[in-house]
Order: structure tokens, then C-alpha cells, then sequence
């Protein structure tokens, strides 16, 4: 098989030679090595096996291209899909809702409580699961080929993104792909942002306690990354439970929180005299912008566009740039 | 002291009686699973029907059993040991401090199991088992060892609450890990393996055959401290073992299979209801009576939601609360709670 393709594009090659002349040859010749290359850079997608090390530190030996994949994470579901492998996925755990085609697999419980019976029943060649519990070691014990990675971070969510890429096609190159479109996503956002809308505070509250997102936390960094700056110092930790005094005294520029509680801001004890809550400049998410917003998945880059359409249209402007400027009247996000 | 025949009688009826019925829970543990109850013939269609029966419904089935047996037989120690009927495996602080072993090796991971904990992976049990132990240590010398009852009882509560409280703080001050914690917390059999089982069934062996062969002391506190030290055995020293059983019990059960609450605490009492036995017989009833309750229960919570699974804890927590209300109302009727 091989010798005859080689012969029949000698017999082109040298045909073609003849009947018209070297500068055909010249350029197929360019062509060729285009090709050559390209394939060459195919190679490391037959590279299996592949040893990834996951996030408990386990050094797990994948022997060829998973084809049954389990999920117990909605973000490594995303990303299994972002990098066009979703067909593989037979099963994923129930808060995971995106891509819309995954609304026809089983569900196998959650992360932390999967149904172990369903998993094995569906026979997966690889689970993907978070780094928490011990179910990574109860579903490895059955046999089945089990990575805990957990992104908490956007150099995590790289990672992954490679990590997965490896795990799937015997290559990083789609993970890293992936991440140069992520970059540049979330690099677009923070070029949307009118100058004058920069430098702002802003306190993300992840969760009714309050838990707030600091800079430690990849909603933080991508806050940093659009030129504004999380209340909730790096020290505190990523997702902190904070005292409401504490956002008081701090008085944020804008406040991103979920729909079903912005409206109960004004009536929180002492909140009524902030800034934020006093000059509207409060983006409330849905449900869904909320699951985009607080997974560390490859869809960072919308949640970076989320993020940027609240700042460009509720942070305070720079009074240096334009005095008493009225802040925009369109909400950036639905509420 | 020899028991009348017709308490023996009772006994061994009652023993066979629970081993029958175990048995047929058994069976039925491995027929039910997260696809409902499914017919026996099915069971081994194939393979991986075969691997779901014999890797995770048997062991599971079984390991609800001996974690139930570990907590009936540490509720019949307990309350024989403080001559109080309330008393449950729990009341030395060892849930508390499980808790804390989990949520310290939860926070030193980063809400990520550190592999190079134990062999087998055995991060998280481990970890709650050696809290479960160490807290028991921790009431027994703030009581200053075991001759006053109360003293430790008040020891086991205090050490019980402040550990529960730093397993709070630790998991607060790492919100990441309160997922996991919760998933602990709430009890459950799903993830023990035959690992567990045996683990639990070693434990299950040591504990039944010393409980038995110290319940003489627990018979001589049934009638009063005095009469138990004016039989003449060495009370401190066989306290001190009795104790140390109630803490391997209950550890290695909570460390398998996290919090599963009254267990312990009804099934002395649904023994006692349907004979009146010596302390021997008692604690090995009140083994079978736990393992019984709570493999029923770990089937009626694999079944209620088919296919999610309700936290087996949170079903015995609701069924015993409405024992023991049931318990108090016909404790009150009849001049009494035994």
C-alpha cells in the first residue's frame, strides 16, 4: 500500500516533470513538504499510550483513545466537547447542562454522590472526575480508568484543557488550540471595555452566605484580566465566607450576583447606603450566565464577555475622564 | 448469675429470627440498585451485571450490615457501660472527631485526597478512623479515666461539640471542601468496596468476642456501681477495655461509611423490647438487630429515589427520630423509659 502510493506519486511527480516542466515541480515539491509536516505533526496523535498525572497524583497509564467517557464535572464535560469529542461521552453527572447535545445522555448522580452502579453499567473506558472524596479510588478499585483533575485556576483550566487533549487524541495541541481561542476570547472582552469603565472594584458573590470570588479565584483573575479588581484580597482565599461589614467598608464599583438574590441587596443590613447597590450598578445572572460564570471550563471566554458587558455598562467612569458622567442605562445582563 | 430459660429461650429465637432475616436482606441488597429492584435472573444477564452484583451491590449490602452491627453492638456497650438509656456510640465525641480527621486531610489536600496519606488510598478513612480514636482518648483524659460515668459522659459531650466546631471552622475557612465534607456527614454506603468490609468485619469480630467476655461488669452496672464493685471484678480495668471496644467500633464503622445516626441508639432498645437478656447475649442481639435495620434502610434509600440514592443517614435519622418518639410516648404510658 504504501510502496504503490509512493509509486504513483513518483509516476505524477515525474509525468508531470515532463509534460510541464520544473516550476510545477517546484511548487508541488513545496506542497509536499507542507504535507510531510503536517502529518509529521500528526504523529503524536498515535502516541499512545499516554501518562497523565491528575490532580490526586496519580500516574494513570491511558492505553488507547478513550471512546466511552463518563464525566462528573460539568467543566470537564465542557471540556471534553470544546475539543469535538463529545459523540464519546456516554454519561455525565446531572449539573452538567452544556452543550445542549448532551441533554440526551444518562445522568449518573453528582460529583461527590455519583450512582456507581450506573457508571459501570455503562462501561466507560475513562471517567473524568473532580479531585474531592474518595470517588476516584472506589470507581479505580472497579477497574475502570479514573483522572481526578479539579480547575480552580486559569492556569488549571489550561491544564486541563491540555491534559484532556493528551488523554483524548495522544496530543496537546487541540488543548492548547483550545486555550489560544480562550485567550484571545477573553482578550477581545477586555479590549471591549471602554478605558473610562477601568480600574473599578468589583465583589462577585458566588453563594448566599456570603461566599464571595477573590483574586485568588479564576473569576478574580479574569476581573484583573479586564482591568478591574476583586474586594476580596488573594490572602483570603479563592471563594471565602466574608462578613457583609466587609463589603461595606469596601465599597465595590459594581456588584455581580446571582438573579434571585440582587433583589434583596437594599434590605440587607447596611447595604442600602452602598455605592453600588444606591446608583444601580448591580449585574444580576441567570441561573445559566451563572453556570458560565463560576466554571472554570473552556467557556472562560464568554463568562469574560458576561463580566466585561457588566463592567462596560455599570462601572462608575472615571471622573477625570468624564465628569458627571450618567452611567449607561442598558443592563448588560438579563436579570 | 444464669439467665431463665425462657430469656434464653427468646434469645435464640431472637437470634435466628435476625440471621434469617439478614440473610434475606442480603439477597434482596443485591438485587436492588440504582435501576430499582431488578428480577434475580437478570442479575448475572452479563458482565457487567455480573461486576455491579458481585463489586458493588454484595459489598455494599454487607458493609451496610456490619456497619449497622458495629453501631448496634456500640449502642448496647454504651448504654450499659453509663447505665443510660440514651446513651449511642456517638456520645464519647467519636463522630465529632471522624469529622475532624476528614476535614483536615480534606483542607491539608486542598479539597484534593492526598495520595501519599496511606496505602490503598486509604486517606479518608484512615484519617476519620484515627480521629474517631483520638477523640475518645481526649474525653477519657479529660474525665480523668473512667470511674465516674457522668464526668465522662460530660467529657464525651464537650469534646464532641468543640471538635465538631473546629471540623466547621477548618471547612470554613476552605469553603471547597464543604461539598465534600457534606458528602460525609450524611452517611452513606455507596463507596465502600470489599476492602471496607473487611476492615469492618475484623473489627466487628474483636469487638463482638471482648464485649462478650466483659459483659459480666456490664451486667454487675446494671444493678448499680456499687453492686458491680462489690462483685469483685476489676471494674477500672475491664471499663477501660469496654471503652476501647465502643471507640474501635464505632471508628471503624464512621470511617467507612461517615455519620449514620440511631442506629446505635434503637437497636439495644428493639432488643430489650422483645426479650429481656444478660449483657452477653444483648450485645451480640443488639449487633444483629443494628445490621439488620441498617441494610434495610440501605435498601429502602437505594429504592425510595431510584436513580438518585438518598443519603442512607438522613433515612435512619428520620426512622429512628420516629422510634424514639414512639419509644418516649409508650416509655410515658407505662410508668417509664427502661
Amino acid at each position: 500500500m504504501k510502496r504503490s502510493l509512493f509509486a504513483i506519486v513518483f509516476d505524477v511527480m515525474v509525468v508531470r516533470l515532463v509534460r510541464s516542466g520544473t516550476r510545477w515541480w517546484w511548487r508541488s515539491c513545496a506542497r509536499w513538504v507542507g504535507v510531510s509536516a503536517l502529518a509529521a505533526s500528526m504523529v503524536p496523535a498515535l502516541a499512545f499510550p499516554v501518562v497523565v498525572t491528575d490532580d490526586q497524583g496519580r500516574q494513570v497509564n491511558v492505553m488507547a483513545a478513550p471512546q466511552r467517557i463518563v464525566t462528573l464535572l460539568p467543566s470537564l464535560a465542557e471540556t471534553v466537547c470544546e475539543l469535538g469529542h463529545c459523540p464519546r461521552l456516554v454519561g455525565v453527572d446531572r449539573f452538567t447542562q452544556w452543550p445542549a447535545s448532551i441533554a440526551r445522555l444518562p445522568r449518573v448522580g453528582g460529583g461527590l454522590d455519583p450512582d456507581i452502579e450506573a457508571i459501570v453499567a455503562l462501561r466507560p473506558d475513562l471517567v473524568l472526575t473532580s479531585g474531592s472524596g474518595r470517588v476516584a479510588q472506589r470507581l479505580q478499585a472497579l477497574g475502570l480508568t479514573v483522572i481526578a483533575l479539579e480547575p480552580r485556576t486559569l492556569a488549571d483550566t489550561r491544564r486541563v484543557l491540555k491534559e484532556v487533549s493528551r488523554v483524548l487524541t495522544g496530543s496537546d495541541r487541540d488543548g492548547t488550540l483550545a486555550w489560544v481561542r480562550l485567550e484571545t476570547g477573553v482578550g477581545n472582552a477586555a479590549q471591549s471595555i471602554p478605558p473610562r469603565s477601568r480600574g473599578g472594584t468589583v465583589y462577585f458573590e458566588v453563594g448566599s452566605g456570603p461566599y464571595a470570588a477573590g483574586e485568588a479565584s479564576f473569576i478574580g483573575e479574569l476581573i484583573a484580566r479586564l482591568g478591574a479588581r476583586s474586594i476580596v484580597p488573594a490572602a483570603l482565599g479563592p471563594f471565602p465566607k466574608i462578613n457583609p461589614e466587609f463589603v461595606v467598608r469596601a465599597d465595590p464599583g459594581v456588584i455581580l450576583i446571582a438573579a434571585d438574590q440582587a433583589a434583596g441587596l437594599a434590605s440587607r443590613p447596611g447595604w442600602a447606603g452602598l455605592r453600588a447597590v444606591r446608583e444601580a450598578r448591580v449585574c444580576a445572572f441567570s441561573p445559566a450566565e451563572g453556570d458560565v460564570l463560576v466554571r472554570a471550563g473552556p467557556r472562560l471566554a464568554e463568562a469574560a464577555r458576561l463580566l466585561a458587558s457588566c463592567l462596560a455598562s455599570k462601572a462608575p467612569t472615571l471622573p477625570t475622564v468624564a465628569p458627571g458622567a450618567m452611567p449607561p442605562a442598558m443592563p448588560a445582563l438579563r436579570p | 448469675m444464669t439467665q431463665p430459660r425462657t430469656a434464653r429461650y427468646q434469645s435464640a429465637l431472637l437470634a435466628t429470627a435476625l440471621l434469617l432475616a439478614s440473610g434475606a436482606l442480603l439477597a434482596a441488597g443485591a438485587a436492588v440498585g440504582s435501576t430499582g429492584a431488578s428480577h434475580w435472573t437478570a442479575l448475572w444477564a452479563d458482565d457487567t451485571a455480573g461486576q455491579i452484583v458481585r463489586e458493588i451491590r454484595l459489598p455494599r449490602s454487607l458493609a451496610a450490615w456490619l456497619a449497622g452491627a458495629l453501631l448496634g453492638l456500640s449502642g448496647a456497650v454504651a448504654q450499659g457501660l453509663f447505665r443510660n438509656p440514651l446513651a449511642d456510640p456517638f456520645m464519647l465525641g467519636s463522630a465529632s472527631g471522624a469529622a475532624l480527621g476528614v476535614a483536615v486531610v480534606l483542607v491539608a489536600g486542598g479539597g484534593v485526597l492526598s495520595a501519599g496519606f496511606g496505602p490503598h488510598g486509604l486517606g479518608l478513612t484512615g484519617a476519620a478512623f484515627a480521629g474517631a480514636l483520638a477523640a475518645v482518648a481526649m474525653t477519657l483524659a479529660l474525665a480523668q479515666g473512667v470511674h465516674d460515668s457522668l464526668r465522662l459522659l460530660l467529657a464525651g459531650v464537650v469534646v464532641g461539640v468543640v471538635l465538631g466546631a473546629l471540623a466547621s471552622l477548618l471547612s470554613q475557612l476552605s469553603p471547597q471542601t464543604l461539598p465534600a465534607m457534606q458528602a460525609f456527614m450524611l452517611g452513606s454506603t455507596a463507596m465502600v468496596g470489599w476492602s471496607g468490609c473487611a476492615l469492618m468485619a475484623v473489627s466487628l469480630a474483636v469487638a463482638v468476642l471482648t464485649g462478650w467476655m466483659l459483659s459480666p461488669v456490664l451486667d454487675g452496672l446494671s444493678l448499680g456501681e456499687a453492686t458491680a464493685r462489690s462483685l469483685g471484678l476489676p471494674l477500672a480495668a475491664m471499663r477501660l477495655a469496654l471503652l476501647a471496644v465502643l471507640a474501635l467500633a464505632t471508628g471503624a464503622a464512621v470511617a467507612q461509611t461517615g455519620l449514620i445516626a440511631f442506629v446505635g441508639l434503637a437497636a439495644p432498645h428493639l432488643v430489650r423490647s422483645l426479650s429481656r437478656p444478660m449483657a452477653g447475649p444483648l450485645l451480640l442481639l443488639s449487633a444483629l438487630t443494628g445490621g439488620v435495620l441498617l441494610l434495610a434502610a440501605d435498601i429502602a434509600a437505594r429504592g425510595v429515589l431510584a436513580p438518585q440514592e438518598l443519603p442512607v443517614g438522613v433515612l435512619t435519622a428520620i426512622l429512628g427520630g420516629g422510634y424514639l418518639l414512639w419509644l418516649m410516648r409508650r416509655g410515658a404510658a407505662s410508668g417509664g423509659l427502661r
